[in-house]
């Protein structure tokens, strides 16, 4: 169990997926401007995330490794991210029409979120088995939505805010993140790994 | 519409990092080291300009609703080749960027030049774009390389620069640095066209 939770908190505070690890960075831009719509993203996000930690682990497992073709890992990894991706999509059309439409452009996104494929890629990577992939995705997931939620939280006030005009838009959400990585080293040395 | 323009447009005009603010993630996460943005660049140029030729020597075969597929499939299939063959030769650079020569893949700027440029255009266009792109990106990467480098380690492609006295900052190698340095480039560049433009 303790073993559990230190790869849970490890995933959300210390090796944070988008602000210490860096994946992910296109959504976390792009889709941070509003709450609810960050919000949406990451339940998006989480979802995805724990089911593709699911199925590349045992594809990894059951097909790759037994016929020696791990040679097509990142071919095999990518499809099945893409077809989860798609199956999310119709799921959230038809229950929440309003979601789906907020998330607009995002939703496809997901599939060239490289959080997604590096998730699975880290799963194979640190030889985690099938119970450690599902809380691993979990807590990737739960990392990517807590940076996700706070960015957007700062950026709704940023509006207000008088920045200058060359660094208006993109470079000063950079520089924001920045700030925010680097309160996140706040937590390093939290868990030894 | 001719090759040279092609080419060109890459570097500055369209710089996928400076400009477009695609591939964010291996930008900044490999860019500790002038060297590793090289190496990074060099690696999605090869990349870019693979897949740019298939498609665009297929694009009159792939129908258009499974376009995407396709194009990641070819995509893959580049990056796999590409991190076999640095695994194989260069080792020390393959380990250092790690994870995101895979993640090559999901890189926006490939996706985005198969759809945007190579499903719609000749094959010797297709090529131009596809390497002045990447060299483009290479460029950026080099840059912001340099950047974090010189203040993080004092040092330039392992080269030291300063005197003793010096004291680098760490905190330019570690992830802050990363997007703290990207944030002020991207502002600077946005000032200098600014003023070319008025």
């Amino acid at each position: 169990m303790g073993e559990f939770f230190i790869i849970l908190i490890s995933a959300v505070l210390v090796n944070n997926f988008v602000l210490a690890r860096f994946l992910g960075i296109c959504p976390f831009l792009g889709v941070s401007k509003k709450t609810d719509t960050a919000l949406g993203m990451g339940m998006a996000v989480i979802f995805v995330m724990t089911l593709a930690s699911i199925f590349t682990n045992l594809i990894h497992n059951l097909v790759l490794i037994p016929y020696h073709l791990e040679f097509l890992q990142i071919v095999t990894f990518i499809l099945v991210i893409a077809s989860l991706v798609q199956l999310v999509e119709t799921v959230l059309r038809k229950l929440s029409p309003a979601l789906y439409h907020a998330l607009g452009i995002y939703l496809p996104l997901i599939t060239t979120n490289c959080a997604i494929l590096g998730l699975a890629l880290l799963n194979v990577i640190k030889q985690y088995d099938l119970t450690r992939c599902i809380v691993f995705g979990l807590g990737a997931g739960l990392g990517f939505t807590l940076a996700l939620l706070i960015m957007s939280g700062i950026r709704e006030r940023l509006q207000f805010a008088d920045v200058p005009k060359p660094l208006r838009g993109v470079p000063i959400t950079l520089i924001v993140a920045g700030l925010l990585s680097m309160a996140f080293m706040g937590f390093s040395g939290l868990v030894k790994m | 519409m001719s090759v040279a323009t092609e080419f060109t447009k890459g570097f500055i005009r369209e710089n996928p990092l400076f400009r477009l603010v695609l591939g964010m993630c291996p930008a900044l996460a490999v860019t500790t080291m002038a060297i590793n943005g090289v190496a990074m660049g060099l690696a999605a140029t090869a990349v870019l300009v693979g897949s740019n030729l298939v498609i665009s020597i297929l694009r009159r075969f792939i129908p258009s609703q499974v376009r995407i597929p396709v194009f990641i499939v070819v995509i893959a299939s580049f990056v796999t080749i590409i991190d076999m063959v640095m695994a194989g030769y260069f080792y020390e650079l393959h380990k250092v960027l790690g994870l995101f020569i895979p993640l090559i893949v999901v890189n926006c700027i490939i996706l985005g030049r198969a759809e945007a440029f190579a499903s719609r255009n000749p094959i010797l266009l297709s090529l131009a774009d596809g390497l002045g792109m990447g060299l483009g990106f290479t460029l950026a990467l080099v840059i912001l390389g340099s950047v974090r480098e010189i203040l993080g380690s004092g040092t330039i492609f392992g080269v030291s620069i300063f005197a003793s006295g010096f004291e680098p900052a760490v905190i330019m190698l570690l992830p802050p640095g990363a997007f703290l340095a990207l944030g002020l480039l991207l502002g600077l560049m946005n000032k200098l066209t600014k003023a070319e433009e008025t």
